[in-house]
């Protein structure tokens, strides 16, 4: 069961209200968000709208705001939130006993599979 | 199992009874004997198991015993004479140390053997003892039984400094009866808020603050990195950044972990606490589990509430009427006195099943210090922080468990039962309508009803009408929606909007929220959220950069800049691109350089492959296509050359552009590349409402474009013409004339006053142009000249300010701060990880 997981690192590595990014070879860089409200989120690094890096936005709540353009992200679907239409892929994250892990199938996935 | 299949047991003989061993004499391993016993109470005979030499007591209740609130007996739940009546065989003091699964039997450390039929493990959990060195210390002590509060009860005698590692619920606790103890505390808590996983940041943050106001100091975001000893005695802690706190006792209480070595050793199925079923039993069906050291569905249990129902849940099954636990709920309150807080259920904001959101209501009250938050999805409460007052927790918590439907009372829910059972709520008008003249609305200034209504039918048709008025919701904000009531009620619809609010977390406008910060004393960004009643838990992205920005100006020197509340560009310190990164631009004073800096450029240009280099509008240099994780580097190759932050990415002193002046041209009247010089010197790194751009041309020819910028300065034979609010951008505005001076000090002296005056009084993202036009040229004049002073004052207040503001925030990531904000965590690799640097 580890196995399938990728451990990251610690809880501690990313200030709450910030993220961090993992770059993948091959892949699309992930951003690893800690909210607020102590939630950890993964999704992929690039807004649906002109590919920002959402790891550099304002977090709120469990929401982002994108950088380059103020587009909202959930960070709980990735759905782009308000008017706006988009979605970015989300990565499934646990956390166990003050690490970090990452379902490793997701985030080596070939992204064109995942995109709905 | 069938219930109808029952055996009767009948008799007394106790051959035919089934043994019962247990294996911990805690709370849930005697509850579950209690639970059978009400059901059954000839089936088993029960021998217990107890590693601490004394009855069962409640252990929760070990926190009032340590503040001195209650003494052990008054805590013990079944003294000998329950063991005695019920014909049980407790060993206590005796520690089993093996299960025998192929014999059905345990043995216990002074060699006694128990056979069983039925065993039942409920060893609960041990405290984690953090692994640095020293943690074996004497001195170092944990939270978990009545031998641990003798520690610290004979330590607290000795008085002198305790440490609490772990700002959790047992380590407040904790700390909170050393305080009451007469012991200096400090609390060590490695997250950022306190009680994180019962707590939201508002509600951590007020925790923290009566906490402190009780004399305990508080660290949060603080990891331990090593206890120190003399002798082998702990006499302090020390933390990762090097702060060192003296300690006569340090008490662990950093979490809890399933005590699973027993039943891992037997061979049962194990994670992170031994897995059970919906009957509490475990991979052996001989073996039950019950308590803290059980996984049930995935989950551990830490709080007593869900322990009764697998209690129950067990008793049901082996008594052949199986029920089953399903898991639930919980809730928690800090029994720390003085202080209510509850929370219970999720309150993270987790979606449904189905992908139903959540919605947040929050009501804060500060003139009574409370924090209340309920969370609703799909029709249901499902979470719930209460912070002050804490009188409707058990309604929230009935309402959860029972997954009652709260549409209907939704407007009212946060104001708790006895309002939301009332009804009233169908129309809150009539509600309002229904009180007398006399009745307090706003309670800050002591505003009645009547008084708002006349100060309404005396022509204040507007919420700010009415605050400027009679005050009323003027202070915390709080009966703004009364006040909007009894206007539409007065006036029938007829309610003009006011200001637009700061956003949708706040009915106050930038204006108001400017004015509260100061005349409150409002130091923390939670403290305005919770004084003036915002209505989300965390803000916004609109709100929480404005909100730095006017903390930062009313208290220089003093107020920690939140880097998770600026924009990117303020936070990497440089210009983000549409392609993710970066364009850096250093400093050039007046838009002069020398070989050295340009040479330091060129160098960094071909270092990191910057793909294009561009002379700005301001008179420098872009560079451009940095990566995030390059900049430092790139820092520190420009501080090298002793360059600085250019400021070309924030709401801050920008350029300060110049013509050559009387030194070099024909037409020069004055020095404007030395003023200009001078002027950037006097005003870089400062943060402003928006961004600045000041320019110094040295004849009315005016080269540098002086007329078009924030401030403008354009010489003249007899001196200096200093111009305001012009803007080059989207819509062009050329500048009014603030004055005329004669000599370079005062034009320094003006251009600082100028900059304060918009820097204390101009909304949050409002260049000086649409400020001024707001405004009006006369009050910005009225306000620097009307007294003699004000200028100096202003003068004073932006020097004052600018001691901390000018320290190259390059300089500071180039030496390795926050490198968690430029570096990765780390690199995936098919196949394998590498970590980050």
């Amino acid at each position: 069961m580890i196995g399938d997981w990728l451990d990251i690192g610690p809880v501690t590595q990313i200030e709450p209200g910030t993220a961090r990014t993992l770059p993948v070879e091959g892949g699309e860089e992930i951003a690893v968000f800690h909210t607020m409200r102590n939630e950890f989120f993964a999704i992929v690094n690039l807004c649906p709208h002109r590919r920002g890096p959402l790891s550099q936005g304002i977090v709120h709540g469990d929401v982002v705001t994108c950088p380059l353009h103020n587009w909202n992200i959930s960070l709980r679907s990735g759905q782009a939130l308000g008017g706006d239409e988009g979605c970015v892929p989300t990565i499934p994250l646990r956390v166990d006993a003050g690490r970090i892990y990452l379902l490793r199938a997701a985030v080596i996935a070939p992204r064109e599979a995942r995109a709905a | 199992m069938n219930a109808t299949m029952t055996i009767e047991a009948g008799g007394s003989e106790a051959a035919m009874r089934q043994r019962l061993v247990v294996i911990g004499n805690g709370m849930a391993g005697c509850r579950a004997v209690e639970e059978i016993l009400a059901r059954d109470p000839q089936r088993f005979d029960v021998t217990i198991f107890g590693a601490e030499p004394r009855v069962n007591y409640n252990r929760i209740m070990l926190s009032p015993v340590l503040a001195g609130e209650k003494t052990f007996d008054e805590i013990v739940i079944n003294g000998q004479d329950w063991y005695d009546d019920n014909r049980i065989t407790l060993v206590s003091g005796d520690r089993v140390d093996h299960i025998d699964r192929d014999n059905k039997c345990v043995v216990a450390a002074s060699g006694r053997t128990e056979p069983y039929d039925t065993l039942l493990i409920a060893t609960g959990s041990d405290p984690f003892i953090i692994p640095v060195p020293g943690s074996d210390l004497e001195g170092v002590v944990t939270f978990r039984d009545l031998d641990d509060v003798d520690r610290m009860l004979a330590a607290a005698d000795r008085g002198g400094d305790a440490v609490v590692i772990g700002g959790g619920l047992l380590g407040l606790e904790a700390a909170h009866g050393l305080s009451l103890r007469g012991m200096k505390v400090t609390v060590v808590h490695l997250m950022p808020t306190l009680m994180e996983r019962q707590l939201d940041e508002a509600a951590g943050w007020l925790l923290k603050t009566e906490l402190e106001r009780r004399g305990q100091t508080i660290l949060t975001g603080a990891n331990t990195k090593q206890i120190h000893g003399i002798d082998g005695k702990v006499v302090g802690i020390e933390l990762a950044d090097g702060t060192r706190v003296k300690a006569d006792i340090v008490v662990m209480a950093a979490g809890i972990r399933p005590a699973t070595g027993l039943a891992k050793a037997a061979g049962l199925d194990v994670e992170r606490g031994v897995l059970v079923d919906d009957h509490m039993v475990t991979s052996d069906p001989a073996i039950l589990a019950v308590g803290e050291c059980v996984q049930h569905r995935g989950l551990c249990y830490g709080l007593v509430a869900p322990l009764w129902d697998m209690c129950r849940s067990l008793a049901d099954y082996v008594t052949e009427a199986p029920t089953g636990f399903e898991g639930t709920v919980t809730s928690t309150k800090l029994k720390v006195s003085g202080i209510d807080l509850f929370s219970a259920g999720d309150f993270s904001g987790s979606p449904g099943p189905d992908g139903e959101l959540c919605e947040d209501i929050v009501m804060r009250d500060a003139s009574r210090g409370v924090y209340k938050r309920v969370v609703v999805r799909d029709g249901k409460l499902i979470g719930a922080v209460l912070y002050g007052d804490t009188a409707d927790g058990n309604w929230y918590f009935d309402l959860m468990r029972q997954e009652s439907d709260v549409s209907d009372i939704r407007e009212a829910l946060i104001f708790g039962q006895a309002f939301a059972s009332g009804g009233a709520l169908a129309d809150p008008n009539a509600a309002v309508a229904a009180l007398s003249a006399e009745a307090e609305i706003c309670g800050c200034n002591g505003v009645s009803k009547g008084k708002i209504v006349s100060c309404i039918e005396g022509g204040a048709h507007s919420v700010d009408a009415v605050r400027a008025t009679c005050k009323a919701s003027a202070s915390c904000g709080q009966c703004t929606g009364l006040v909007e009531s009894l206007l539409s009620i007065t006036l029938g619809g007829e309610v003009e909007s006011g200001p637009k609010t700061m956003c949708k977390c706040t009915t106050f406008s930038h204006a108001e929220v400017r004015r509260l910060i100061v005349e409150k004393g409002l130091r923390e960004m939670p403290e305005v959220m919770q004084e003036l009643h915002w209505t989300t838990p965390d803000g916004c992205a609109s709100c929480r950069p404005a909100l730095n920005y006017y903390l930062l100006c009313a208290w220089p020197g003093e107020y920690e800049d939140d880097q998770k509340s600026r924009f990117v560009n303020e936070r990497l310190h440089a210009n983000i691109q549409k392609d993710g990164t970066y364009s850096v631009v250093p400093r050039m004073w007046g838009g002069l350089t020398n070989p050295r800096e340009l040479r330091a450029i060129a160098d960094v240009v071909e270092k990191f492959n910057a793909p294009m280099v561009k002379v700005t509008g301001g008179q420098r240099l872009d560079i451009f296509g940095i990566r995030k994780e390059d900049l430092p580097a790139v820092w520190a190759d420009l501080n090298a050359a002793g360059m600085v932050s250019g400021h070309a990415y924030g709401k801050s002193l920008r350029t300060v552009k110049t013509c050559v002046g009387s030194e070099w041209c024909r037409f020069g009247t004055q020095d404007s590349t030395g003023l200009g010089v001078k002027i950037e010197r006097m005003t870089w790194g400062s943060w402003m409402p928006h961004k600045f751009k000041i320019a110094v041309s040295g004849c009315p020819r005016n080269c540098a474009e002086a007329t078009i910028k924030d401030f403008g300065v354009v010489c003249v034979d007899s001196g200096y013409e200093l111009h305001v609010g012009g803007n080059g951008g989207i819509k062009v505005r050329a500048t009014d004339l603030l004055c005329k001076v004669a000599t370079e000090e005062e034009a320094l002296e003006h251009c600082a006053a100028f900059i304060q005056l918009y820097r204390e009084e101009a909304w949050y993202l409002e260049r000086t142009a649409p400020w001024i036009e707001r405004v009006g040229l006369d009050t910005v004049k009225a306000a620097l000249f009307d007294d003699p002073d004000t200028v100096a004052q202003l003068a004073a207040r932006f020097r004052h300010s600018q001691q901390f503001m000018q320290d190259d925030p390059w300089a500071q990531r180039a030496s390795g701060d926050r490198a968690d904000l430029h570096n990765h965590i780390a690199t995936v690799r098919p196949l394998e990880m590498e970590m980050a640097r």
